[in-house]
């Protein structure tokens, strides 16, 4: 046989087949959370997504004050189907940072952060920082209105950092101001410093999961009912189907609703009214309307940006500092934590919408 | 002797490392901070003639690199201020309905005089002078800065 051949001949050289026997015992648990485990997957996909439609874009983009929105134009009006492209890069983009902040709470809430999945949760933290770091690079691209003073306050913002901060804006903006200079910056950090570090954190954070192995929830693991499916290939099969449908509905967002080039950047232009962030900043850009100028002898900006800080730092420790629920007692702390932070980030993103 | 030999390689092969570690990044890190393009130092602008603007109107200047708004008022006297926001560096436009300097980014108000009155701006606007010679504005840079 053909096959065995070429597999004997593979099999001689990397010795894979402890990895064909690893697959075929790879078992997924099924209960009640299991719609959870897609979550990473659907992550993964947009991802793959963004790599393929950005490298097609980078084939008619030309950063630069005098190039970049003409050419995103062009690619909107001329380039066949590179309206499509566009929107689907822009799309995707969105429904990956949501598919992160889904895969990230659900793990948050069956606490598959624990030991031993500790730096599991780690690179997957670092992974949502450096794919809102994606995000905020890649809008900046078509150099449009929004853009331009989108990234004006996001750099500020860094500088408001103590000590390092003025350092950091300018290593950010390649100046004292956001000008062509800063959309080089952008540009190379977005296409290739950013995927990059992605691809690298992808594959330790995909490696873990493959040595640890699914997280079960307590109430599954001592169920004499414990049901499983192996993966491959019921749970790749399902995982394709669901891949399937989130391609469709990409397609159908990028169809139906598009987002606009609007106007090129002019920096003696004041900031348009209704000036927003991308969504999934909106909840910090809402909290530093409210915050007042001077705090009793900080900053209001400093505050918020500190603050902010201090809660991601939390956050990304909270395998180390969990707060267990005492027995008999009625709420499980971390879950209460939990829930308080989606209800801020809900409520202040829809404020932000309403003004 | 008080330290062995092994100690003293460790040493020298550490201290060797620190020294590769930063020859390497100390270029690397020089190269990321972008160099000081020298930027011709204006001091001040014309704006046109006195006859160019309505009251109760502006316009932003560009001073240099930087944009300045100017504002006539509804006495028909002209105010000039740098144009970007002490917050987090939006470009302020004025609002001629509420007679107000407004920024757009973070609900921002100024008064005519650049005073910073509600919403998250930490410092009022620097002004800057305006001059008419002969039907002529002339915007420049306030002499302290």
């Amino acid at each position: 046989m053909m096959k065995s051949k070429i597999f004997n001949w593979v099999d001689e050289r990397f010795n894979i087949s402890p990895l064909i026997d690893f697959m075929k015992h790879k078992e997924v648990p099924v209960h009640k959370h299991s719609i959870w485990y897609y979550m990473g997957g659907v992550t993964l996909f947009l991802f793959i997504v963004q790599v393929f439609t950005g490298i097609l874009l980078l084939l008619y983009y030309q950063p630069g004050v005098d190039s970049a929105y003409e050419s995103v134009r062009f690619i909107m009006t001329k380039v066949n189907f590179g309206w499509l492209i566009r929107q689907v890069h822009g799309w995707a983009a969105n429904l990956m940072v949501f598919f992160i902040f889904l895969h990230m709470f659900s793990v948050f809430f069956t606490k598959a952060f624990r030991k031993p999945r500790e730096l599991t949760w780690i690179t997957g933290m670092l992974l949502m920082f450096v794919a809102m770091g994606a995000g905020f690079s890649g809008y900046l691209l078509p150099w449009n209105e929004l853009a331009f003073f989108a990234t004006k306050v996001g750099t500020d913002i860094t500088g408001a950092v103590p000590v390092i901060g003025d350092m950091m804006k300018v290593l950010l903006r390649g100046g004292d101001d956001v000008t062509g200079a800063t959309l080089s910056r952008f540009y190379a950090f977005h296409v290739a410093l950013i995927p990059a570090i992605m691809t690298l954190l992808i594959g330790l954070h995909l490696m873990f999961v493959q040595r640890q192995g699914m997280h079960e929830p307590d109430h599954f693991k001592n169920d004499p009912k414990r049901k499983v499916i192996s993966f491959f290939p019921n749970f790749v099969l399902r995982d394709a189907l669901l891949w399937l449908i989130v391609l469709n509905i990409l397609l159908y967002l990028a169809v139906f609703f598009p987002w606009e080039l609007g106007l090129k950047a002019d920096p003696f232009l004041p900031a348009p009214e209704g000036i927003k962030p991308e969504w999934y900043f909106m909840f910090m850009f809402q909290t530093l309307k409210y915050i007042p100028a001077h705090v009793w002898f900080i900053e209001g900006e400093v505050l918020g940006v500190l603050g902010f800080g201090l809660i991601a730092l939390l956050w990304v420790l909270v395998p180390f500092w969990e707060i267990r629920k005492k027995p008999g007692a009625r709420f499980r702390p971390m879950n209460i934590i939990g829930t308080i932070g989606v209800i801020y980030i809900v409520v202040l993103t829809i404020l932000g919408y309403m003004e | 002797m008080g330290i062995s030999r092994k100690k003293f390689i460790d040493y020298v092969l550490g201290g060797s490392l620190i020294g590769w570690l930063g020859s390497t990044l100390y270029p690397i890190l020089s190269y990321l901070k972008p160099p000081k393009i020298a930027e011709a130092n204006v001091n001040s602008v014309k704006a046109g003639l006195m006859t160019d603007f309505a009251v109760n109107s502006s316009a932003i200047l560009k001073f240099g690199r930087m944009p300045v708004i100017l504002i006539r008022k509804e006495d028909g006297e002209f105010r000039a201020f740098e144009a970007t926001c002490t917050h987090l560096d939006c470009i302020v436009q004025y609002k001629a309905d509420q007679k107000q300097i407004f920024c757009a980014c973070h609900n921002g108000l100024y008064d005519l005089h650049g005073q910073n009155v509600s919403g998250p701006p930490p410092k009022p606007l620097i002004e800057f002078d305006v001059n008419i010679v002969r039907d002529e504005i002339v915007v420049s840079k306030p002499k302290q800065v």
